[in-house]
């Protein structure tokens, strides 16, 4: 589903030019649950960044879904993002003057959907996180756990084939930590293919598979023993 | 179209979240659309009732003056249209139907039962009636028999009657004129005011007895308005007229004319022209509001694009395309000049409605609709354009760039 063959990313600073990605090859299959781990500056937010089509490589082909991305232009990318990625960011990103159900209306709103259907999608993947009974609550009104619960939503209420979390319980504390990967298992369980950039080994533990990045390269490819339930 | 109505309720929603800011920032485009309605709106009532007082006068109605330049009037050698003239008009000049001459008599104030007042006196024939339009609302008119037989009767101005108490129905009531005593005949119709001078302070009294009174050394002012037979003859019988009182007055043939035939409707064209300066003065200097307006509105939009930055990095990364970008900004400059626009045209009916109504006997404010629209258009206009730089910087932020902007 997810291709990757000998991903080059150049940074071009000042008359330096930095090497974020120094060939990567990756293969990531359907209904995978994937931890993407190593330190800062090690080139895993460059590879998130591509692998969410919000960057282009320099060099090498990325296909998803059987399509090269590669070469498309910003607005294309902004339609394979809409149709094929759901993010889930760590400080929630959501739109602060907008409601629940509008934060998660969003992505449908750019794929020209009728209002009334979107606003059906958005309750139910409302409802399918919990937060039923909070669809007319701004972010503010909401808590940590709750903000990223509807993160969550709107990232699911596109349907995409990936679900892509950057540090998604990196401002929460362990215990609403806890109750968010239980969804991203649930998911992962209902049959999503579920990425996590992170760098806490509990949080890559609940993946089936972990990645890890140094040096703008795959230094490691494992997958991870069976959770006890 | 349901992007547009989506684009345009996020538009209306982000400018309602600062609503304070939205408002200081569209105050200059309010402040120029109000300054623009409210003076259209004086202008155009001032222009209206100018064109319905000169409406009665018919366009075949063409009037003989004399031109007297400052110099004639220093050195008192002013030019006064002569009775031989009129005797050339009326008989002399083939197609000119109907003369009216009208005569300024110096004769003092009016009294009546101790009371005194100066209306304008003039000496006016039968003819006056249609060729200036002029009638009684109550009573009659000069007729030719009162010209003929030097009739000391007079038809007044309601100021005139109001000024001295005479009875709500003056008829029959004495008035005394300079030294002469005058029966009320008739009562003219209201005119109102021609740049706040009362068309209603002034008497008629017959020409004949007017000549008379004014005694044979003096020559008084004296006007000529006549109308042609043949509407379609009006150059021609002009140009005739032009010719014949030349030959009266003895002008030599390369001579400069000490006299003016003009048109009715030359008063209502030269005050157009007037009004339409002012109205492109008017235009430059809304045109100049608006472009500082403008200029404000794209600073703020500017701000508001950098404050954003990671909105509009989230709604790219969940699909947005440079175009949602850019006509939700667009829109929202667009909305906000012309939410200030709205509020101007508002604010400057109200204000023209003001100045008419301080101003005693002023004609009441009157904005032509499209005058409004346009203005309205404008101020849309306004936001779109100045919108384009700040929405183009927001349609082309990097998405990564713009999710880690904190």
């Amino acid at each position: 589903m997810i291709e990757l063959r000998g991903i080059v990313k150049k940074y071009v600073l000042g008359e330096e030019t930095v090497l974020a990605l120094a060939g990567v090859d990756l293969f990531i299959g359907r209904n995978e649950y994937v931890a993407l781990i190593g330190p800062s500056g090690s080139g895993k937010s460059t590879l998130m960044n591509i692998i969410g089509c919000l960057d282009s490589p320099s060099e090498g082909q990325y296909i998803l879904n059987g399509r090269d991305t590669s070469s498309l232009r910003d607005d294309e990318l902004a339609i394979v993002r809409n149709r094929e990625i759901g993010f889930i960011f760590q400080s929630f990103h959501l739109l602060p003057r907008q409601t629940a159900l509008q934060n998660v209306m969003q992505p449908l709103v750019y794929r020209r959907m009728p209002p009334a259907e979107r606003r059906e999608r958005a309750a139910h993947a409302l409802e399918k996180v919990g937060l039923g009974d909070r669809l007319d609550h701004r972010p503010n009104q909401l808590s940590g756990g709750q903000r990223q619960r509807v993160a969550v939503a709107r990232a699911l209420v596109g349907e995409p084939s990936l679900l892509l979390a950057d540090e998604p319980t990196g401002n929460l504390d362990s215990r609403t930590s806890l109750e968010i990967m239980a969804l991203f298992d649930a998911l992962h369980a209902q049959g999503q293919t579920v990425v996590i950039v992170t760098h806490e080994p509990d949080i890559a533990a609940h993946c089936r598979r972990t990645i890890r990045v140094r040096d703008g390269l795959v230094v490691e490819d494992s997958l991870n023993p069976p959770r006890a339930a | 179209m349901n992007l547009l109505a989506e684009a345009f309720s996020a538009a209306l929603a982000s400018l309602n979240a600062h609503r304070l800011r939205s408002f200081l920032t569209t105050l200059g485009i309010l402040i120029g659309t109000m300054a623009v309605i409210a003076v259209v709106s004086v202008l155009q009532g001032f222009s209206d009732s100018i064109s319905n007082q000169f409406s009665d006068l018919g366009s075949n109605t063409l009037t003989l003056d004399a031109i007297n330049e400052q110099e004639n009037f220093r050195t008192g050698r002013i030019n006064r249209i002569s009775f031989d003239d009129v005797e050339t008009l009326r008989y002399r000049v083939p197609g000119v139907s109907r003369v009216a001459p009208i005569i300024s008599p110096q004769l003092g104030g009016a009294a009546y039962r101790g009371r005194t007042t100066t209306p304008q006196i003039l000496g006016a024939t039968e003819e006056s009636q249609d060729v200036l339009g002029v009638d009684a609302s109550i009573g009659r008119f000069i007729t030719a028999s009162d010209d003929r037989n030097g009739r000391r009767i007079v038809v007044i101005g309601v100021d005139v009657r109001d000024e001295l108490r005479m009875p709500k129905n003056p008829i029959g009531e004495y008035l005394l004129i300079g030294r002469e005593w005058f029966r009320v005949v008739g009562l003219l119709e209201k005119r109102g005011e021609i740049f706040g001078f009362s068309q209603d302070n002034r008497v008629f009294i017959p020409f004949s007895v007017a000549r008379s009174l004014t005694g044979t050394f003096e020559r008084p002012f004296m006007e000529v308005s006549f109308t042609v037979e043949n509407l379609a003859e009006l150059a021609q019988v002009r140009e005739r007229a032009n010719r014949a009182i030349r030959l009266s007055r003895k002008l030599a043939p390369n001579a400069e004319p000490d006299f003016e035939i003009k048109a009715a409707d030359s008063f209502i064209k030269q005050f157009n022209q007037i009004t339409a300066t002012a109205t492109a003065v008017l235009a430059g200097i809304v045109g100049i509001s608006l472009l500082v307006g403008g200029i404000g509105i794209m600073n703020i939009m500017l701000v508001s694009v950098t404050e954003r930055t990671r909105e509009i990095g989230i709604l790219k990364a969940l699909g947005a395309t440079r175009r949602d970008i850019l006509i939700q900004f667009l829109l929202e400059a667009a909305l906000l000049s012309l939410l200030g626009g709205l509020i101007g045209i508002v604010l400057g009916l109200l204000a023209g409605m003001g100045i008419a109504s301080l101003i005693p006997n002023f004609p009441p404010a009157h904005v032509p609709v499209w005058v409004m629209l346009a203005a309205a258009g404008f101020s849309a206009l306004v936001g779109v354009v100045f919108g384009i730089a700040p929405a183009s910087k927001a349609a082309s932020l990097d998405p990564i760039e713009a999710l880690r902007y904190e």
